[in-house]
């Protein structure tokens, strides 16, 4: 038995699949910690993502177009973000508090939605999607070409987010007053960085792709939405950004690894093992706490979650 | 000699107080004009109009004679104002060179060249003899280095006029020394000086002109030729300050409390107090002093029980605690005046009879059977009112409308009509106006007389000074030393707050 495990999880098919399943943990992942590293609480990821996948798949099921569900997924779920900004910045509320509210709204209006459009009993709506692009080449890497190259579109968007979203930190002005903001904004503000604006839009660009990665759950793959159909990747995206400690390198290493596990999981059950099937299930998210655990939050940004207003007179 | 900045009438109102009435104010070119009052007087309100953080309710600001009007921070910068807060502004977790470069308009590329930036940073930081590493992280540097990195960013933006606020507020004696020296060699540089602060001798140390503030305004400007520290002492209270205690006589001396290797580790795991060892008798007054941040706050939680030490011992009343809550400390005659006044100190929303008996609710006299005893405790507080000259308008008061000195009034008022066998007290006079000080002050003495044993947590080192008879310097949570009042000496403590061994002087440290 020990072995047929160990065929299944040292495989190109492995590899491949990890990849794709870690995909909507990194792209969510690149997308939050923006708002993190802004030092704005974004746990809405969740609502986000499952807002992106029900518009994702309505945009493609009505255009027939893969390419305007992506849009209409980033749209819907940049109007959630911009309820959490405003409430967050302009309002200075509980950034936890606002951010449950989006996820239960979310998860409410995305059942309402899909059931009243789509009916209760529709069964197996489907909607056009992203089919695998092989990269001609690179594809013919031995064991890693087909696994890292035969992928969708969100997995080369993930490839090409994760150095970008390190340069943006790191090497430019945006970056350094992102980080600034969500370290000490006060400092941050009378050096002349807009504290509030800088919050603001990092949530919103945390939406647009927390958006995205809800769209690679609907239309990559299998093409459907399904009711919460996000199913708390949202928090495990969250979960990866404070176990990779606010870097996007590590957030990807992370969410790599939840990628895997979730992969495991699903081999484990397809092979028929003899364990009942909601314990490999439970994997992704025992890892979760267990990493949250060992590894804490020491390393958030130092105002992560405080509310600024830079007109705070005495 | 030209006029490069002039306020006229300016005044700056809050909702509920008038931070600044009609204040004139010129500075010279080249010159360091000090901005002299006590805590509250306006002194740094009105800067903040300069440099752009407030704007003014009326009045007018002109820069090399021009009418200028300052909205934010960024236009101060583009008209040369540069501030250096008493708080750094500088975000710990970034290198010095992103420290200046943050929020600076100027460079209009995407992208940050930082390589530059360290090599201009390193250039000025040579040309003004401050030492800086371009490349560490604030985070990792002493005081007086990010001091230096504040005064660096606000030369890089090109600034001629530079706002020192309460600048030696956070500095060891040395760093101060040093610290005056860069400001000669700012003016020398051409730049022109706005030294904000309290302290009288680094008036005469410095400048050239002092203005001095109280209540928000001018009471006169002086050039410092003609001044001397008497004169601005009272212009700056308006009254003769003396700071004369009475003292009484030494008493015998018992054991009060003793404490043995204490270490404490903060949430973050960082040992906050490593080791630390001391005893304090009834009747004295044990200073402790020491640059902020190098324990303080842990070691004063630790003695009253409000954080869990990892190490050591603190024995009080005979008996032997390896943990100790704030119940055992209280109940055993350990009173606390923390260092939080507002947070820690008192609740605020409530009212001055129900603050004065936080501790001792319990206790016979104030309830019975569960039940408050409504009567005594408002003649309880009736009574310290008029004891201890608080003013308010009646026991039934909100702490929240009294003044900063009658709020650490009702806490001292509280913490010695106990009758306590141990005081703690953190930074009792902070933000306290000269005379809320001097008051506070003689109470320590007065409960030292009385036979109560006081530690005196302050980075006041003037504080600590006029009052302790044994002086500890803390420094990275352990004591250098703890010297006598017969045989002081700042230029010693100076050294032991910036981390020297009292021992390692002792065998033959050779001062640089």
């Amino acid at each position: 038995m020990l072995n047929t495990f160990l065929g299944l999880v040292f495989s190109t098919a492995f590899l491949a699949s990890s990849i794709s399943y870690a995909t909507p943990f990194v792209l969510a992942a690149m997308g939050g910690i923006v708002s993190e590293r802004s030092g704005v609480l974004n746990l809405g990821l969740e609502g986000m993502m499952l807002t992106g996948a029900l518009f994702a798949f309505m945009g493609s099921y009505y255009t027939g177009n893969p390419a305007v569900g992506v849009l209409t997924a980033i749209v819907a779920s940049m109007l959630l973000g911009f309820i959490h900004a405003y409430s967050c910045i302009e309002l200075g509320s509980n950034q936890v508090v606002t951010a449950v509210a989006i996820n239960i709204f979310a998860l409410g209006i995305t059942s309402a939605l899909f059931n009243a459009l789509f009916g209760i009993s529709a069964g197996r709506v489907t909607a056009p999607g992203f089919a695998s692009i092989r990269i001609p080449l690179l594809e013919k890497i031995p064991v890693l070409g087909t696994a890292l190259f035969g992928q969708n579109v969100f997995v080369y968007l993930a490839y090409i987010l994760v150095p970008l979203t390190y340069v943006l930190f790191f090497k430019t002005k945006i970056g350094l007053n992102i980080r600034a903001s969500g370290e000490f904004p006060k400092a941050a503000n009378t050096m002349g960085v807009p504290v509030e604006k800088v919050r603001f839009y990092s949530v919103i660009y945390s939406s647009a792709i927390a958006g995205i990665a809800g769209a690679s759950l609907s239309i990559a793959g299998i093409n459907m939405f399904i009711e919460n159909i996000s199913a708390g990747r949202g928090f495990i995206a969250f979960a990866c950004i404070i176990l990779g400690k606010f870097n996007p390198i590590g957030a990807t290493m992370a969410a790599l690894l939840f990628g895997m596990t979730e992969g495991i999981q699903l081999r484990i059950q397809a092979a028929g093992i003899p364990v009942p099937y909601q314990l490999p299930l439970m994997f992704p998210y025992i890892l979760t706490i267990v990493m949250l655990l060992l590894v804490g939050s020491k390393f958030s940004p130092q105002s992560w979650g405080v509310p600024f207003f830079s007109d705070d007179d005495q | 000699m030209s006029e490069i900045l002039v306020l006229k009438n300016i005044t700056k109102a809050f909702p509920k107080v008038i931070a600044n009435q009609d204040v004139n104010f010129s500075l010279q070119k080249g010159q360091v004009h000090a901005l002299l009052g006590e805590n509250g007087a306006g002194k740094t309100t009105l800067m903040n109009c300069v440099c752009g953080l407030y704007q003014q309710t009326s009045g007018e600001i002109f820069i090399n004679n021009q009418a200028v009007r300052i909205d934010n921070c960024s236009q101060a910068v583009a008209h040369g104002i540069g501030m250096v807060h008493q708080h750094f502004m500088l975000v710990p977790e970034l290198s010095v060179a992103e420290n200046v470069i943050l929020g600076l308009k100027r460079e209009k590329d995407f992208f940050i060249k930082i390589e530059d930036v360290e090599r201009e940073v390193a250039e000025l930081s040579e040309k003004y003899h401050f030492g800086l590493n371009p490349k560490a992280f604030i985070k990792d540097l002493p005081v007086g280095m990010q001091q230096r990195v504040e005064i660096l960013k606000v030369i890089y933006r090109q600034a001629s006029i530079i706002i020192l606020d309460e600048a030696t507020a956070v500095l060891t004696p040395q760093e101060s020394e040093e610290l005056f020296h860069i400001v000669e060699n700012l003016v020398k540089q051409e730049k022109s000086v706005i030294l904000i602060t309290h302290k009288l001798s680094e008036v005469m140390r410095l400048a050239d002109q002092v203005t001095v503030l109280r209540d928000g305004k001018v009471v006169g400007t002086v050039s410092k030729e003609k001044t001397n520290e008497r004169e601005l002492a009272k212009m700056m209270v308006g009254r003769d300050v003396l700071f004369d205690f009475k003292r009484g006589k030494e008493l015998e001396k018992s054991l009060k409390m003793n404490v043995e290797n204490l270490t404490v580790i903060d949430t973050r795991g960082i040992e906050k107090i490593h080791q630390l060892s001391f005893s304090l008798y009834s009747g004295e007054i044990l200073g402790v002093a020491g640059v902020d941040g190098n324990g303080q706050l842990e070691l004063s939680e630790a003695l009253t029980g409000m954080t869990t030490y990892h190490g050591g011992s603190i024995t009080l009343a005979d008996k032997t605690y390896k943990h100790m809550s704030t119940k055992e400390s209280y109940r055993n005659g350990v009173s606390h005046i923390p260092q939080d006044r507002q947070h820690t100190g008192l609740i605020m929303e409530r009212s001055l009879e129900k603050n004065m008996i936080l501790a001792d609710y319990w206790k016979k006299e104030f309830s019975s059977y569960g039940f408050l005893n409504q009567k005594s405790i408002t003649k309880h507080a009736a009574t310290l009112m008029q004891s201890f000259d608080i003013k308010a308008s009646s026991p039934l008061a909100r702490i929240r409308e009294l003044s900063g000195g009658n709020q650490q009034k009702v806490i001292l008022a509280r913490e010695i009509s106990r009758g306590p066998d141990i005081l703690i007290a953190v930074q009792p006079t902070r933000g306290l106006d000269i005379g809320a000080t001097e008051f506070v002050r003689q109470q320590l003495i007065d409960e030292r007389d009385k036979g109560t044993a006081v530690l005196l947590i302050s980075t006041e080192l003037d504080e600590i000074m006029q009052v302790a008879d044994r002086i500890a310097v803390l420094y990275k949570g352990e004591f250098m030393g703890i010297l006598d009042r017969d045989c002081l000496d700042v230029h010693e403590i100076g050294l032991m707050m910036a981390g020297v061994r009292k021992k390692e002087m002792e065998g033959g440290y050779d001062e640089a």
